[in-house]
């Protein structure tokens, strides 16, 4: 039986910088790097991507880490895998909500395969882990041949599946700043199956003043809605500097609602999608707010 | 263009060359023979073709064959001792945990895996782990309760082998 991915070569670079040498080699229409290979398979099988080369980085084990301290806060490398997030003891402890957000992205099997890095490079607008990081203020560090640099979470997704990486650089850390005193983050997706990517997903960051009675800054970051994860700006403007009531998160996310740019697909309309997003909003920024009371 | 994989399945070791084009899925039951592992979405949804690579449970569809270069695979070839099938075998069989048989292999997979990991699940921490299962037949309680039972049978063992 003929095998259902089309043939094209096989690389495994076992350094970060055989993997940049090998990619400044060939054309960006003929290679393509898997890593956990979890998205990309599937999109192989479908034919709707055929590589010539495909550079398989999953081995590079530099790019697998989990650090953290107080003034540098938590850096991720790139091929860490979704399960080693989940389950990590210190980001239990400093940033819960993305090991939260990891246990509910698809299922064990994905997870332990898959990796952080790669996800992100996938640049899904419904996918989890990027909506979750612009919430975090997070940054993305690219690594090319000519050097290191990084872009803010929400400047990474430019549109469906295209991200800031050029031709010749790999995705190879996520930064997360340490949480500010008196913040709750808070992330929920919508979906119809446990484990499916979200046909929305809200997360939310809010820290309050020293009373903990003020809102002093807010983020609120969607998935699902618009060609890539995206920031509600003017909604997070009405919270800031305000004491949030559930009446305020209620005009917030019918603000957010209306910064959105939903399409309508076999899975849901676009004024379904609005809606989940009103509704979101208020009941995520709730329960952020509830954990920046008991921060 | 062939390219040499060198590693263990089910405690043997095995060096063969494969096309790159070719799934975990494919070497294990193509070339290997072992057709206890099932293709069945091929798509990474329904999760009967899970095995355990290095103590994991991962998609055999979902892993190229030369990225399980080094590894180690468990099938469920590999489960039963002999003729003695393994505990979560026979707590499969005893609790009606399946009726087709097609996602069973997947599903005990996992199972071994999970119970390596957490010898003593509650209900809620088994549908967790197995969520990405897709039964048609059983209406996974059975499942559920096969697993649990058989995390039971697997520490009485431990327990037996420590007062031998």
């Amino acid at each position: 039986m003929k095998n259902i991915i089309f043939d094209f070569e096989y690389l495994a670079p076992k350094t970060l910088e055989e993997a940049l040498t090998l990619l400044s080699q060939y054309d960006e229409e003929e290679c393509k790097v898997i890593a956990g290979g979890q998205s990309l398979l599937i999109l192989m099988r479908q034919r709707l991507i055929t590589p010539e080369y495909l550079i398989d980085i999953k081995g590079i084990s530099d790019l697998d880490y989990i650090k953290f301290d107080e003034k540098e806060g938590l850096k991720i490398g790139a091929l860490t895998t979704h399960r080693a997030i989940e389950k990590s003891p210190v980001i239990q402890k400093e940033f819960s909500v993305l090991s939260e957000m990891e246990q509910n992205l698809s299922n064990v099997e994905t997870r332990n395969w898959g990796t952080i890095g790669g996800d992100i490079a996938h640049a899904d607008p419904c996918g989890d882990p990027a909506v979750v990081l612009i919430a975090l203020n997070a940054k993305i560090k690219m690594t090319g041949s000519s050097g290191e640099r990084t872009v803010d979470a929400e400047d990474f997704t430019l549109d469906y599946f295209e991200t800031a990486l050029h031709h010749d650089e790999l995705l190879t850390e996520i930064q997360v700043p340490t949480l500010p005193p008196n913040t709750g983050v808070k992330f929920t997706k919508f979906s119809q199956i446990v484990g499916d990517l979200g046909l929305a997903s809200v997360a939310m960051l809010i820290t309050l003043d020293e009373n903990k009675e003020t809102c002093s800054d807010v983020r609120i970051a969607l998935g699902g809605v618009a060609i890539a994860p995206m920031r509600a700006k003017k909604a997070e403007d009405m919270l800031k500097g305000k004491k949030i009531s559930d009446a305020l998160l209620a005009e917030a996310g019918q603000v957010a609602s209306e910064e959105t740019s939903p399409t309508t697909d076999v899975q849901a309309s676009e004024e379904y999608r609005r809606d989940l997003i009103k509704v979101l909003v208020k009941r995520v920024g709730n329960e952020a707010l509830a954990r920046a009371k008991k921060a | 263009m062939k390219k040499e994989l060198k590693f263990v399945v089910n405690g043997n070791p095995y060096d063969i060359w494969v096309e790159p084009n070719t799934l975990l899925v494919q070497v294990l039951r193509d070339e290997l023979g072992l057709r206890g592992t099932h293709r069945a979405c091929d798509s990474g949804t329904c999760c009967a073709c899970t095995v355990n690579l290095d103590g994991m449970a991962v998609k055999s569809c979902s892993i190229l064959a030369l990225q399980a270069n080094g590894r180690e695979i468990l099938t469920i070839e590999g489960m039963a001792n002999g003729a003695e099938l393994h505990p979560i075998q026979q707590a499969f069989i005893d609790n009606w945990a399946f009726q087709c048989g097609f996602c069973t292999s997947g599903q005990i997979m996992a199972s071994n895996a999970l119970l390596k990991e957490n010898p003593n699940p509650t209900r809620e921490e088994v549908q967790l782990q197995m969520d990405g299962h897709l039964c048609r037949c059983t209406g996974y309680n059975m499942i559920n309760e096969a697993i649990r039972d058989a995390a039971g049978r697997l520490q009485a063992q431990k327990s037996q082998e420590k007062t031998k």
